[in-house]
């Protein structure tokens, strides 16, 4: 038994519009693994909300007109996994999505949800950040869309204007970011299914032609910093660079200039940059093997 | 034996497989009020006034009661045996309710609803205000002059202090050519995390209380709650159905008192307390952190020449268990590996953290993980392969230990080292991970561990048993041990079947509830007893029952009762095996006979004055990656000697649980409080890092069966040791691994990454400076 004040029920991206310039104390729920979560530890208790959980038009994968992955805000965890489109062309996402909770959190968590929520250890944010991904907003005065790294202000507020009806609505990763560009993500958890991540770090890459240098490497964290981040230093030693063990320790060590991870009884900051430049290292090694470069 | 022994399926495993088993949340009568406690935000200190006005103004709140409100009776809460002798009665400590708060979540109120949002609102509306005292959560430094005090009559928070004294220890260490093994250990506290939390439900009937009850052990919370009332205890009645597990949490008194009272201050209403899973974490009870210190003198060949050993256990805020869990602990050094001087002293003490209570292992896997690491070191330090080690200096053969006169009738612990060296393949991975060099290392290593099965002479053991012939020649059976989930009821069935004569387990009808009105007293589910002590009780009512058919069956035969067996389910002449007559034709004749009739039954009770004991040890094989910090347990094998095993399946599975706690224990559970508060930081199965299915390689069983001498089926603990030499074997592959001999539990990255730093392995450059 919830705590709530009342619960609308969206039926349309309009009607939910409508809803929320009506309701604008309301908080918006998807599948609800977090939001009811936190109302049963009475942190929203008594509040109102809106439900966009039935709005089928907002899930599913496609590739658009213009050749973005388009992820509908509402699909879950689970879909995006199994999604061709997603496995053909930004597989890295897939898994990074599999390693959310347990197989009942993946069917209901959706990954508007998961970024929506504004928490820097979202599973999916890392590798959203990775891939330059476009937040898509639809309110009263029609579609925003701005870049993920803008739509994170600080932890736990995202760049949603609910005066303005506001609520997310799709994902877009474009086609100059996925094309010819292979990944790799580790969730560093202190267990291997039902766990939130101590770190997460997002590693892709695109080779040269011939295979043997970086054209384009490009790493984010979650849980290095209040929100997801990129790390450019390490991006900085990677691009053009020639591949090898040398190149892959020195990126490593070059996240420590950007991440900032703080101590607290989840994990102490030096643990944390010490598994940092580990995973870099890790994502980036095996992100040139996916890629199909020689170490 | 033809019915035990055998691999049979759960009697109950339909009705849970399908979602029919009820339990206590299944029985609820229609309106019962909702309780919901209003815990301290303080580890320490005084309630100067509760304000409940805003919560007595939501609608739906019935009452609101505080500490100023319950009676001022101490009471105790473990569920030990009542004892006739006062100095050996549990510590009263406990009250329904506190003005004096002993740790971040003791309980100051309870707001009683028609409706759970209503009663939880109401505990958010009401306002404490306190007089805080320092407060104090380590162990030792509780022990320390001027520490905070958390009760009186207790200097220095020593609940207890207990000794062993052996030989003499300070001329032992004076031999020369000894080598000093020393070391600290720690182990956390941790938390049962039975999947079904804690909950009950009480109401009032004919001027007596009924409380239904998530409990191990209804006829001891019937005796607790008749205390904490004041009321005679005749004027309670418990009933206890199906459980979703305890793990001995549930072998306390929990809230069942609290609900009791609560129905009393509403006429009698039925109300009802649910745990959540974070007040489970904190308000229920935990295991106990112990922290040992042991310093071992060994000869140049390995020898025990002396051993000092001292253990300082957190208590918590209240007494529950109290010393029982360390004393127990401390017991086992004497005998595991014996030695001829040996100084052992065990503390109990009272700290600002929650009540540590029973808990699977009672004190063992803590024991076990301590002394198998320092043993360990002491075969390193004289160059011996550890496995030689234990097989050179484990108990013998033919020990007895002269408190309990338990006898040490096989070489059990020989027996299982060599089985579990086999089965993980021991000698080949020993000589095969000693040549890994990298980043990623693999290694191997065991621990054993003592135990004993039942409480005998700690305590009384009374196991009572009632059989009723059924019309149709099945029998019904009542006792007071309780199913909890671990499969009690089946084993009780297929003893029974076998005790009697009768066909199958399944002509045993088990009453599992059990209700104190009516169920022979037992006194519940703990230590690892149920299946030796119902034995006996079993085999002694068959025995009246099986004479009570003979003597009707004589009159209806004419045959004597001298040559009379029952054999599947018909009464037989011993000598030509001749059917005489069938259980359910002489139970039909004797219950409707117009000039002769009887309802055949038989009750008895059994005091048991013997404990067995229960050996075996665990074999881990480890892959570390070291600069990751994380430790994969790739392999791991327990082997039992639990005497003969009355359901092999249930036994396996029984086995499979403990070392699954076992690996969370070793590798990532703790329960963590803010230093600066007292406040607990991981109360909840997210942060708690409870080990999943992911985290565990197969885990596999075996038993080395020697028949228990003492046993009328042969049989002897297997409920808590499976929990008990995980954590250890993990810790020594660890070892085996990295050569980094790790001192504290659990052996997550946090303390891995401490370890490896300090060891050299890891070495982060940016770090300095």
């Amino acid at each position: 038994m919830y705590d709530l004040k009342a619960l609308y029920e969206a039926e349309s991206v309009e009607h939910a519009i409508r809803l929320r310039l009506e309701h604008p104390e309301a908080q918006i729920i998807a599948g609800g693994s977090d939001v009811l979560v936190q109302m049963r530890e009475g942190k929203r208790a008594g509040k109102e909300l809106i439900s966009i959980y039935g709005i089928d038009a907002m899930r599913g994968v496609t590739i658009d007109e213009d050749e973005n992955i388009r992820i509908g805000s509402l699909t879950s965890f689970s879909h995006i996994t199994r999604d061709p489109i997603i496995q053909k062309y930004i597989n890295v996402l897939g898994e990074a999505v599999d390693m959310v909770g347990g197989p009942q959190i993946r069917n209901i968590g959706t990954i508007g949800g998961n970024t929506c929520n504004g928490v820097t250890s979202a599973d999916s944010a890392s590798t959203l950040h990775a891939w330059e991904a476009i937040v898509e907003l639809t309110g009263k005065n029609g579609v925003r869309r701005l870049p993920i790294g803008d739509f994170y202000i600080r932890a736990g507020q995202v760049d949603i204007r609910a005066e303005e009806g506001e609520i997310q609505t799709a994902i877009l990763i474009p086609k100059a970011s996925y094309e010819n560009t292979f990944g790799y993500y580790i969730k560093y958890a202190m267990r291997n299914a039902m766990d939130i991540a101590t770190l997460g770090c997002s590693v892709n890459v695109r080779l040269s032609p011939d295979k043997k240098t970086v054209a384009r490497a490009r790493i984010a964290y979650g849980v290095a910093g209040p929100v997801p981040m990129r790390a450019q230093s390490a991006e900085a030693v990677a691009n053009g660079a020639e591949i090898g063990k040398e190149m892959i320790d020195r990126f490593g060590l070059a996240v420590l200039n950007d991440i900032n991870p703080r101590d607290s009884w989840r994990a102490s900051k030096a643990f944390r940059q010490h598994i940092a430049v580990e995973m870099a290292k890790r994502c980036l090694f095996e992100s040139i093997k996916r890629a199909g470069g020689e170490i | 034996m033809s019915i035990v022994g055998k691999s049979e399926i759960r009697v109950d495993a339909f009705d849970k497989a399908t979602g029919r088993t009820k339990y206590y949340e299944d029985r609820m009568p229609a309106g019962a009020l909702y309780a919901r406690i209003k815990h301290s935000e303080i580890a320490h200190g005084f309630v100067k006034s509760v304000d409940t006005s805003e919560a007595e103004k939501i609608k739906g709140v019935v009452k609101v009661l505080t500490c100023f409100d319950a009676p001022e009776i101490d009471f105790p809460t473990a569920g030990h045996p009542w004892s006739m002798d006062p100095g050996h009665q549990d510590v009263a400590d406990r009250r329904l309710l506190n003005t004096h708060v002993r740790y971040y979540g003791d309980d100051v109120a309870v707001v009683i609803a028609e409706d759970e949002v209503s009663a939880v609102q109401g505990v958010r509306a009401i306002k404490v205000e306190y007089e805080a005292l320092p407060f104090v959560l380590d162990v030792q430094k509780a022990m320390e002059d001027g520490a905070p005090q958390l009760h009186e009559g207790y200097p220095n928070n020593i609940l207890k202090h207990t000794s062993v004294r052996k030989g003499d220890y300070a001329a032992a260490i004076r031999e020369p050519g000894l080598k000093k093994v020393e070391g600290w250990y720690d182990t956390p506290t941790v938390q049962h995390c039975h999947i079904e939390n804690h909950g009950c439900f009480a109401y009032e009937e004919n001027g007596r209380i009924t409380v239904v009850s998530s409990t191990q052990i209804p006829h001891i919370v019937c005796r607790v709650v008749g205390q904490a009332l004041g009321r005679p205890w005749a004027d309670v009645q418990v009933i206890k159905p199906y459980i979703g597990g305890g793990f001995g949490n549930k072998q306390d008194a929990l809230y069942e008192p609290l609900c009791a009272w609560c129905s009393t201050q509403v006429g009698g209403r039925p109300v009802r307390i649910d745990c959540s899973r974070e007040e489970t974490f904190v308000s229920n009870r935990v295991r106990h952190a112990i922290r040992f210190h042991i310093v071992s003198w060994i000869r140049p060949d390995g020898s025990m020449a002396a051993r000092k050993v001292d253990l300082y256990s957190n208590q918590g805020a209240y007494a529950s268990h109290g010393h029982s869990i360390v004393a127990k602990a401390m017991g086992s050094f004497p005998q595991l590996y014996p030695c001829d001087n040996m100084e052992c002293d065990a503390y109990t003490v009272y700290t600002n953290i929650p009540a540590a209570g029973a808990m699977r292992g009672y004190g063992m896997p803590q024991a076990s993980f301590a002394n198998d690491s320092n043993i360990e070191e002491c075969a390193h330090a004289v160059g011996m392969d550890p496995v030689e080690y234990r097989n050179r200096y484990i108990m013998p053969l033919g020990f007895e230990d002269g408190f309990s006169k338990n006898v040490n009738y096989y070489d059990s612990h020989r027996e299982c080292l060599e089985k579990g060296k086999e089965l993980i393949g021991y000698d080949e991975k020993i000589r095969e991970f000693a040549k890994d060099t990298g980043d990623i290392r693999r290694g191997i290593g065991c621990a054993s561990f003592w135990y004993n099965t039942a409480v005998w002479p700690i305590a009384l053991e009374t196991s009572s048993n009632r059989m009723l012939l059924n019309l149709d020649g099945t029998v019904t059976m009542q006792c007071g041990e309780t199913e909890i989930g671990q499969g009690a009821d089946t084993a009780f069935a297929q003893m029974a079947a076998e005790a009697i004569g009768l066909k199958s387990y399944k002509d045993v009808r088990v009453v599992s509830c059990q209700d104190t009105d009516t169920t022979p007293t037992g006194l519940g589910a703990y230590a690892s007893r149920q299946t030796y002590v119902a034995g006996f009780s079993i085999r002694q009512t068959a025995e009246i029952l099986r004479n009570k058919i003979f003597a009707y069956a004589e009159k209806l035969t004419r045959q004597s009762v001298g040559n009379m067996d029952v054999r599947d389910g018909n009464v037989v002449r011993k000598n030509d095996v001749k059917v005489l007559i069938s259980l359910s034709e002489l139970a039909m004749t004797a219950q409707y006979n117009p000039a002769d009739s009887e309802h055949i039954t038989a009750e008895s009770t059994f005091t048991i004055k013997n404990n067995a004991y229960s050996f075996g040890c665990t074999f881990a094989e480890v892959e570390v990656d070291i600069p990751m910090c994380k430790v994969t347990v790739k392999n791991i094998v327990n082997v039992h000697d639990c005497g003969n095993l009355i359901n092999p399946a249930l036994a396996e599975a029984q086995v499979h649980g403990g070392m699954s706690m076992a690996i969370g224990y070793g590798l990532s559970e703790q329960l963590l409080f803010d230093q600066k508060t007292g406040r607990p930081l991981n109360n909840n199965l997210l942060d708690y890092k409870l080990s999943t299915v992911m985290d565990h390689p197969d885990l596999e069983a075996a038993f080395v069966e020697n028949p228990e001498p003492t046993s009328v089926f042969g049989t002897k603990a297997l409920g808590e040791p499976p929990a008990c030499s995980g954590a250890p074997a993990i810790r020594n592959a660890i070892y085996n691994a990295t050569g980094v001999a790790l001192h504290k539990l659990p052996m997550n990255p946090h303390n891995l990454f401490a370890a490896f730093t300090e060891a050299g392995l890891i070495h982060d450059s940016w770090q300095e400076g």
